[in-house]
């Protein structure tokens, strides 16, 4: 039995996968068409090309929701084995409590220090020189969907920037279509906030401001700029009550909205709908004003476990959402873009295309939380959702309260 | 009862021995409350203090002990959030209490009437009691959603004008809330009135038809003045599901439009976990223990405590 055992490790070790199936349970809030269907990417790959089986933890209701739930899991001494989270400071206590494994000789082994681009990604993942966390795709929140039906029955062209879609909102009331979807959730109205800050008061103004957490930037004449703004945009989106992310961009797709402030995400609920970039939607990255992504997304995680095997399995996964095969088939499912700059996507939609071009180019932003820690963006969260849903509230007003935040951030 | 004869018994016998020794007394009955005591004072107490000690730290996702003073504190009650979440909880709680009490007896009334398949409805009021206030939640969200529930199907009977959304309007969202705790509640307390009103003897109401008192006034001022035991218990029970308004929340509204229906505990959960500040959320349950001891222990202490010397 004992040279039985001993010759079971040798063969492991040699063909350099763990001998023993291990049940792999993997919590995640990807839940919509588009991000199911990637999701399943992970897991066909997980079970067909290791002994290992994916155990799939999909969390329903989105990250605010499905991130307490894990958190309280791991904390709490029930951890899953990987985790979902979004690029930045989420997790940042988590790692130095010790909760979650160490992946750096798996970062070492499979070069991702020359092959994640951008890297700002992997600086994400690492604290003190320790690699935490597998980042496997780009998402970005610069992005205006634009429904080419809705256009077409108000009779008008698709316009190519905010200004034009501002100014054809009458024309689009008249024919009793809703200019923009934005869901009820207090992340959709922020995030299109952020969008708006960027590309209206420039990559400057909101670098200073999340990253150096400048007040007198927050206060200033573009930031005030960027609040009426937003205060139209609540105009525009009156008048259609859905929730989730993907209820606003169903709206889009069947021409009932015009137009979404969303992430790149939705791309992946007009290819599960059947609609074709170019022709049936318009995209406009950085609301067609500043063409500037911001580098968020998705990472794994895995919480530390007693077992060796597990933890062999935990890598093996890790190194595999990495490779340069799932990169391809997950990003092109979820219409994100894929971590490392040295694969091909294949035939790629225009929009797709575009946001190629602009990470090629440098073009990029860290994403919001990255700088921000979770605690202040529930705080901007909760101030948006409050402006938005409140018309009495006005610009001036949500600026204030906004200098404030900004000037107790940390 | 046969406890407390047999208890009596002993003690009598006990005390022609030897003076006793009261903590020896009644020895069996104490050995086996010793689990729900140690219970009681490690979950219990010492969570509570645990939490209290930690409000007054700048936690932030794990417990840590850097003291943070009263900050936690300055700046709950400085966030909006927080107050609006106080203002609603007073709302549902206030409007939740009182038309609970008074659905539920008058429902119980009218089944204590004797009539007809008492059995049938009864069963239909309580059944709502056997849901969780997600599906509660759930359903009500679907019944009073502007393009499929109630307005949805009015609206398609003719009346082109007809508005009833609470939902999706920030001034009487907490109202929709409201209609859906009690579509849940009401049954529950409905049946504790009924086993109330049928415990009150038959003669009384002979007496007062004798006296040729009104139905109306000997429920007023002889029934319910005598049911006042079963009140207690029906406002004990409707009081708790107020402080730990959560899920029905969570389900119908996620608090929205916008922060028009936070609750106290939706802030606590937010602030612990979403937001990742721990001294945050308990400052807050803090907060919320503290008033359920300012309103509760008074009068507990009038309720309970004034009857056992009397």
């Amino acid at each position: 039995m004992k040279v039985m055992g001993k010759l079971l490790a040798a063969t492991a070790m040699c063909s350099g996968t763990a001998a023993f199936a291990v049940d792999l349970e993997v919590s995640h809030w990807w839940t919509s068409g588009g991000e199911a269907a990637a999701v399943a990417k992970f897991a066909e790959a997980l079970n067909e090309r290791t002994e290992h089986n994916w155990v799939d933890g999909a969390i329903a209701g989105g990250g605010d929701t499905a991130r307490p739930i894990m958190v309280s899991r791991i904390i709490g001494g029930d951890p899953m084995h990987a985790f979902q989270f979004n690029h930045g400071r989420q997790a940042e206590e988590l790692i130095e409590a010790g909760l979650l494994l160490d992946l750096t000789d798996v970062a070492e082994a499979e070069g991702w220090f020359d092959i994640v681009n951008p890297p700002s990604l992997l600086e994400a993942c690492t604290v003190d020189g320790r690699v935490y966390c597998a980042p496997v795709n780009i998402h970005s929140w610069q992005w205006m969907w634009l429904s080419d039906d809705a256009f077409e029955q108000a009779g008008i062209e698709v316009p190519s920037d905010w200004d034009g879609l501002v100014a054809s909102a009458p024309a689009l009331r008249e024919a009793g279509i809703v200019p923009l979807a934005v869901g009820g959730q207090s992340w959709q109205q922020s995030g299109a906030f952020g969008v708006m800050a960027i590309a209206l008061a420039g990559e400057e103004a909101w670098l200073a401001i999340n990253r150096d957490k400048d007040v007198d930037v927050a206060g200033g004449e573009a930031y005030a700029r960027v609040f009426e703004a937003f205060g139209n945009a609540r105009d525009l989106a009156a008048g259609l009550n859905v929730s989730d992310w993907n209820q606003a961009t169903n709206a889009v797709i069947t021409g009932q909205a015009a137009a979404q402030i969303m992430g790149d995400w939705a791309q992946g609920e007009f290819a599960v709908a059947g609609q074709v970039a170019g022709e049936d939607y318009h995209c406009l990255p950085g609301l067609g004003v500043t063409g500037i992504l911001d580098t968020g997304g998705d990472a794994f995680y895995f919480p530390v476990q007693d077992d060796p095997e597990v933890e062999a399995a935990q890598k093996e996964l890790a190194a595999l959402l990495l490779s340069p095969e799932v990169q391809v088939s997950f990003n092109s499912a979820k219409g994100s873009l894929p971590i490392r700059g040295d694969v091909d996507l294949g035939t790629v939609n225009d929009c797709t295309q575009k946001g190629l071009e602009l990470l090629a180019a440098g073009q990029t932003l860290p994403s919001g939380n990255a700088l921000l820690t979770p605690d202040t963006n529930q705080q901007v969260n909760d101030l948006m959702t409050e402006f938005w849903s409140d018309p009495s509230m006005t610009a001036a007003e949500a600026q204030e309260r906004y200098v404030e935040i900004i000037a107790n951030a940390d | 009862m046969a406890l407390v004869q047999n208890g009596a018994r002993a003690e009598s016998a006990a005390t022609r021995a030897k003076p006793p020794i009261r903590l020896f007394r009644n020895l069996m009955p104490k050995i086996a409350s010793i689990p729900m005591i140690f219970t009681a004072l490690v979950v219990f107490v010492g969570g509570t203090i645990w939490t209290i000690v930690y409000s007054f730290t700048s936690s932030g996702l794990l417990p840590r002990l850097d003291w943070a003073g009263l900050q936690q504190y300055e700046r709950l009650w400085e966030t909006r959030r927080w107050i609006v979440s106080i203002q609603n909880l007073a709302i549902y709680g206030i409007c939740s209490l009182v038309l609970t009490l008074l659905l539920g007896f008058v429902l119980a009334a009218l089944l204590d009437r004797k009539i007809r398949f008492e059995d049938a409805f009864r069963t239909i009021f309580l059944y709502p009691f056997a849901l969780s206030f997600i599906v509660t939640g759930l359903i009500w969200q679907w019944i009073l959603n502007p393009e499929f529930g109630i307005q949805g199907i009015v609206r398609g009977l003719g009346w082109e004008s007809f508005n009833f959304d609470p939902l999706y309007n920030a001034d009487i969202v907490m109202y929709g809330l409201l209609i859906a705790g009690l579509w849940q509640g009401t049954g529950l307390i409905m049946c504790i009135m009924l086993a109330g009103l049928r415990g009150i003897d038959e003669d009384i109401w002979k007496a007062t038809r004798i006296d040729g008192i009104p139905t109306w006034k000997t429920y007023v001022f002889v029934i319910i003045p005598m049911m006042r035991p079963v009140f207690v218990t029906s406002v004990v029970l409707i009081a708790s599901g107020i402080v730990k308004l959560y899920d029905l929340v969570v389900a119908m509204t996620a608090g929205g439009p916008g922060i028009a229906s936070e609750v106290p505990a939706k802030y606590v959960m937010n602030n612990m976990f979403g937001g990742q500040n721990m001294g945050q959320g308990f400052a807050a349950s803090t907060m919320m223990l503290l008033s359920v001891v300012i309103i509760l222990v008074p009068w507990a202490y009038l309720e309970f405590g004034g009857r056992k010397r009397g």
